[in-house]
């Protein structure tokens, strides 16, 4: 394969200032995560650890295997809402490795108001089981959690992905095959007992995991009976009597030695095979991302400086390199996995379109599987374009992507605007993990156009109501606009509501696309039900 | 034989006091396995050292204890002086084993061993330096009255005591030019009536081709055999030798197969031979393991042409036929212990052969074949000992000294010892690279060979342009039927995990988003 010419100049003033810029992102980036990480207030980890327990990263170190790596999911979970006051939505969840095998962790944080449900921690809770379910990972939960928060009902208990999806997600993993284990550390209560009741295997810790369908208030409450925790649904309780938990661990690190030993027991995974080659570096220093994405990233860049400092040895095949060039398209690898490309340079028109789609199936045949960089504003608009048929070819890519089989991965680099996020494979398209770089923006149209079109509907409205609309209030509805865009639009705002599946310092984008192919392979990847056919 | 003290450089008697307890093995391949062994034979710890390609060695995996020196280039890692010694004094090795090759025949570095006060397990640093000049080493010999290969030299051809010269030398006559090289000015003279022109036509040939007409007579042996004569001293005065060993199959002056006894000697020059080496030594002030190398001719005549100061490739043949640990040796005499055996209980019994496997092809001018050995498969059995570097899946760089191992056989007569060589031969399976196995082979079952008619030019004269025969597409077949195996995808349960090529996840380490 050739290898991709650079044609920047880092000692340029736009190359440096853009680097600056980058730089700011990122160590803004940093900083909030080192924030959240922290978990709930101090006098929270205080009592916490008084009650004998681990704070949740803690007991994360003992659970996987030593110097492995840890992909975490969406840990500005929540940033921004809730009055902050739920740091990663009160949940930990990501991908590690136990015994070489890589696993699904769900893990609450008993610090961030006793582990319990926001609408967002459900939403990342159904993420994690959702990927966990496309990849055949086996999923351990690490229960300490009081439930629904009870304020936010409304927002947790009915619906078809509120809380009770939690157990029908577990119900149907183990019927596929996928373990499900539970290690109960702390409150297991009401909704929360399901979690370990629903799992194939459940560690309990002595003295400190409970497990109940009621608490000791509830029952008082309901029949009068007075119980202790401990009586109720601690670990003598379950491992003794009730038969609810299968293991009895004497303390945490106990319960994380038998967690690992069940893994162990389940056996080596499956993996699908993919054509693998000698991992190379790339040849460009990846540091340069950090100057290749402008400050503006409206202003236009060549996106093979970003593949150039992704792939293997900065190798990368293009097809159809002559023919809707705002597409770029072509195959590469990964840690020497091969992947297949499409990365936008450019607004979609219909010759991209097609390339897309027509590339898609060769990978789709093959069992390559995608990588899909986003930066794109959308499918061109005007006269010419509807009259040449956009729409029914921007179709075809949309129809390519959302049928694709192989393993769909998405990075939005830039912008992501409007039917472009479909027909790139937004979040909508199931791409297996979708992050976001600091530099991307995501909404349906951009925040001047949004504007735009929204004064000339208001005016056109009142005018038809006979009122006229002074010039103060239009630039007011503006101004409006605009702002509330350009909030909506930033990664945080997408990040905090699981619209990703979290945010990438760029440095990071090949270490984690390679860890999200390995992973990928963990479930076969299906043979494609179409042909390839010209369009 | 006892020597007299005026020769000998005593080994102080401090030595004696601290038995050794840790040695560094500052070698790689077969050489440094075979003195891990001995060391752990007799209960010292063994620090071997590593260049980073040889990281994944058997030689790393044997010792106690195992140090990275430095890069593949030999300069900066087995060669490197400074290094090696700064290692022992980590490691708090007391002695450092040479092995052969690299830095086993470097004065210098014995000499810096000993002002650490590290034993350099070999001869002293001033009988190395010695036997490492050639000419003083000559002198030295023939002042003790040890046969070397007669020669003069001359500058003119007016030279009126040719005759007598050539008289003393004796036909045939080889005249070389002193200066070069490549077979220029080099004639072979078998009577006086030939002397004068052949001395002429030389000396315009040397002038034309070197600029320098002097020319060289030297007594030319016809056919000579390559026999060499194992000797132990120790710091005491004692000097013993342990017979011979022939090793005339040479190609470009490498040795290829070596045995012990030698087919040309008979019990009388045996014992010359054995006590002209002990002399040498003596001569010399010679200490440790050594051997003395000798050129026989058709009549049974021998001459000294040096010393090998080092344990030798081919050592493990004089082991099989004397019982004698000659590493083991080495260590004891280092330590200064006296040697526990006289001349007079050394018995030659039976005859041993060692052929040597380098990684090279015997089909492309032996040139060296690297690559990845995709499977090995050693000889076992009775009275076969494989000494070998290598295992499958191991890596053959180009940085070193094309050794893979030694097959040595051992049984009661040299015809018993020669099928059981074939047998051996043709049960060593090594995949992924050519060695000179079915050569070695087509050479042991030549008749020439088994009637032991050996002589250092045998290979060209009975084996140039040699080619495999026909069998040899099997071998083709069954590596391909292994390469095969080894890149058909297998269901997970059966890759066994080093064959894998480890994902991400295993081969990233610590890592998390952000960090």
């Amino acid at each position: 394969m050739n290898r991709i010419e650079s044609r920047i100049n880092p000692n340029s003033r736009e190359f440096k200032e853009n680097k600056a810029h980058m730089e700011a992102l990122v160590a803004e980036l940093k900083e909030r995560v080192a924030q959240v990480k922290k978990g709930g207030p101090p006098h929270l980890h205080e009592a916490h650890k008084k009650r004998g327990k681990l704070f949740v990263r803690e007991r994360l170190k003992l659970l996987f295997d030593p110097n492995t790596p840890f992909l975490e999911l969406s840990p500005l979970a929540a940033w921004d809402m809730y009055n902050n006051e739920a740091p990663s939505a009160g949940i930990i969840t990501g991908i590690g490795v136990v015994h070489k095998r890589e696993v699904m962790v769900v893990a609450h944080d008993a610090t961030v108001k006793g582990g319990t449900y926001f609408p967002m921690t459900i939403k990342k809770h159904i993420r994690a089981q959702e990927i966990a379910m496309q990849n055949r990972l086996p999923c351990i939960y690490l229960v300490d959690s009081g439930g629904i928060f009870l304020p936010y009902q409304s927002e947790t208990f009915p619906d078809r992905d509120h809380f009770g999806r939690i157990f029908y997600n577990q119900a149907r993993m183990s019927a596929e095959g996928i373990p499900q284990i539970a290690v109960v550390l702390g409150s297991s209560t009401a909704g929360g007992a399901y979690q370990p009741a629903m799992s194939d295997e459940v560690v309990i810790v002595r003295k400190r995991g409970t497990i109940y369908i009621g608490g000791p208030p509830l029952v008082k409450a309901a029949t009068g009976e007075v119980v202790t925790d401990e009586e109720l649904g601690g670990a003598d309780v379950h491992a003794r009597i009730s038969g609810v938990a299968d293991h009895y661990a004497l303390d945490e690190p106990h319960a994380f030695e038998i967690t690992r030993n069940i893994v162990e027991n389940l056996g080596p995974a499956q993996k699908f095979e993919l054509d693998r080659s000698e991992p190379e570096d790339p040849y460009y220093d990846p540091e340069e991302l950090y100057g290749i994405i402008p400050k503006d990233i409206r202003k236009p860049f060549d996106i093979r400086e970003v593949i150039a400092r992704i792939v293997d040895g900065s190798r990368f095949q293009e097809f159809k390199a002559l023919y809707g060039q705002t597409l770029v398209c072509g195959f590469a690898r990964i840690m020497g996995y091969p992947v297949g490309i499409l990365a936008n340079n450019g607004v979609l028109f219909s010759e991209s379109s097609l390339k897309g789609a027509h590339f898609i199936e060769l990978c789709t045949q093959r069992k390559i599987p995608l990588v899909f960089l986003q930066n794109i504003t959308g499918f061109i608009v005007g006269k010419e374009y509807e009259h040449r048929g956009i729409a029914k070819d921007g179709a075809k890519l949309v129809h390519a992507v959302a049928n694709a089989q192989v393993p769909k991965f998405t990075v939005i680099i830039g912008g992501s605007y409007g039917a472009g996020n479909y027909g790139m494979c937004g979040r909508a398209y199931d791409p297996r993990l979708l992050w976001m770089w600091p530099s991307g923006r995501i909404s349906v149209m951009g925040g001047e156009q949004a504007a735009d079109v929204l004064v000339t509907v208001k005016k056109r409205s009142m005018e038809k109501k006979g009122i006229q609309v002074s010039e103060a209030e239009l630039a007011r509805l503006r101004e409006e606009t605009l702002a509330k865009y350009e909030q909506e639009a930033s990664p945080y705002y997408s990040t905090a509501r699981l619209w990703d599946d979290g945010i990438l310092d760029p440095l990071d984008t090949r270490n984690a696309l390679a860890l999200a192919i390995s992973m990928s392979l963990n479930a076969p990847i299906p043979d494609q039900k179409y042909g390839v056919f010209r369009m | 034989m006892k020597r007299t003290t005026k020769t000998v450089t005593k080994r102080s008697v401090k030595t004696m006091k601290q038995p050794i307890q840790r040695i560094l093995i500052a070698n790689r391949g077969e050489i440094a396995r075979r003195v891990i062994q001995a060391c752990k034979e007799l209960n010292i710890e063994t620090v071997a050292i590593y260049s980073d390609v040889d990281k994944y060695s058997p030689h790393v995996l044997d010792a106690d204890m195992a140090v990275e020196i430095g890069p593949a280039p030999p300069t900066e890692s087995y060669l490197n002086m400074d290094r090696i010694i700064a290692v022992a004094r980590e490691t708090r090795c007391q002695a450092i084993h040479p092995g052969y090759g690299f830095l086993a025949e470097n004065a210098e570095f014995a000499r810096r061993c000993v002002s650490e006060g590290i034993l350099f397990i070999g001869p002293t640093p001033e009988a190395m330096a010695l036997v490492g000049n050639k000419l003083k080493a000559r002198q030295t010999v023939m002042q003790a009255g040890v046969p070397i290969i007669p020669g003069m030299q001359t500058r003119t051809q007016q030279d009126t005591d040719l005759e007598k010269i050539v008289q003393q030398i004796g036909f045939p006559i080889m005249i070389k030019a002193a200066a070069g090289g490549g077979g220029k000015g080099m004639r072979i003279v078998r009577e006086f009536k030939e002397l004068q022109p052949a001395l002429e036509a030389s000396q315009r040939e040397a002038r034309s081709a070197f600029g320098d007409d002097t020319v060289y007579l030297e007594k030319f042996i016809e056919r000579p055999r390559h026999v060499e004569v194992q000797v132990l001293a120790d710091a005491h005065g004692n000097i013993v030798h342990l017979f011979e060993r022939e090793c005339s199959i040479q190609r470009r002056h490498q040795k290829i197969v070596e045995e012990s006894p030698s087919p040309a000697l008979d019990p009388d020059l045996r014992q010359k031979m054995g006590e002209t080496a002990c002399r040498v030594m003596e001569a010399v002030g010679y200490t440790n393991a050594g051997t003395v190398e000798f050129l026989l001719d058709a009549d049974k005549n021998f001459y000294f042409l040096e010393v090998n100061a080092r344990i030798q490739v081919e050592h493990p043949v004089t082991e099989l036929v004397t019982g004698i640990d000659l590493v083991k040796q080495q260590i004891r005499i280092a330590a200064g212990e006296p040697l526990p055996f006289s001349q007079e209980q050394i018995q030659q019994k039976g005859h041993a052969i060692e052929c040597r496997i380098y990684a090279e092809d015997p089909e492309n001018q032996f040139l060296p074949s690297i690559g990845k050995l995709i499977y090995v498969q050693e000889p076992q059995g009775a009275g076969i000992r494989c000494d070998s570097g290598i295992y499958s899946r191991m890596e053959v760089t180009h940085h070193y000294d094309p050794i893979l191992s030694k097959v040595i056989v051992w049984d009661q007569n040299r015809e018993a010892a020669i099928a059981r060589m074939l047998h051996a031969l043709s049960h060593y399976v090594i995949l992924g690279i050519q060695t000179p196995i079915p050569f070695l082979i087509d050479l042991l079952s030549h008749p020439e060979f088994r009637s032991g008619n050996l002589h250092t030019h045998f290979l060209e004269e009975h084996f140039s342009g040699w080619k495999p025969r026909a069998q040899e597409s099997e071998r083709a077949l069954a590596i391909a039927i292994a390469a095969f195996m080894d890149s058909r995808p297998r269901k997970t349960t059966v890759v066994s995990e080093e064959q894998r090529m480890p994902t991400p996840w295993e081969s990233l380490g610590r890592w998390e988003l952000l960090s």
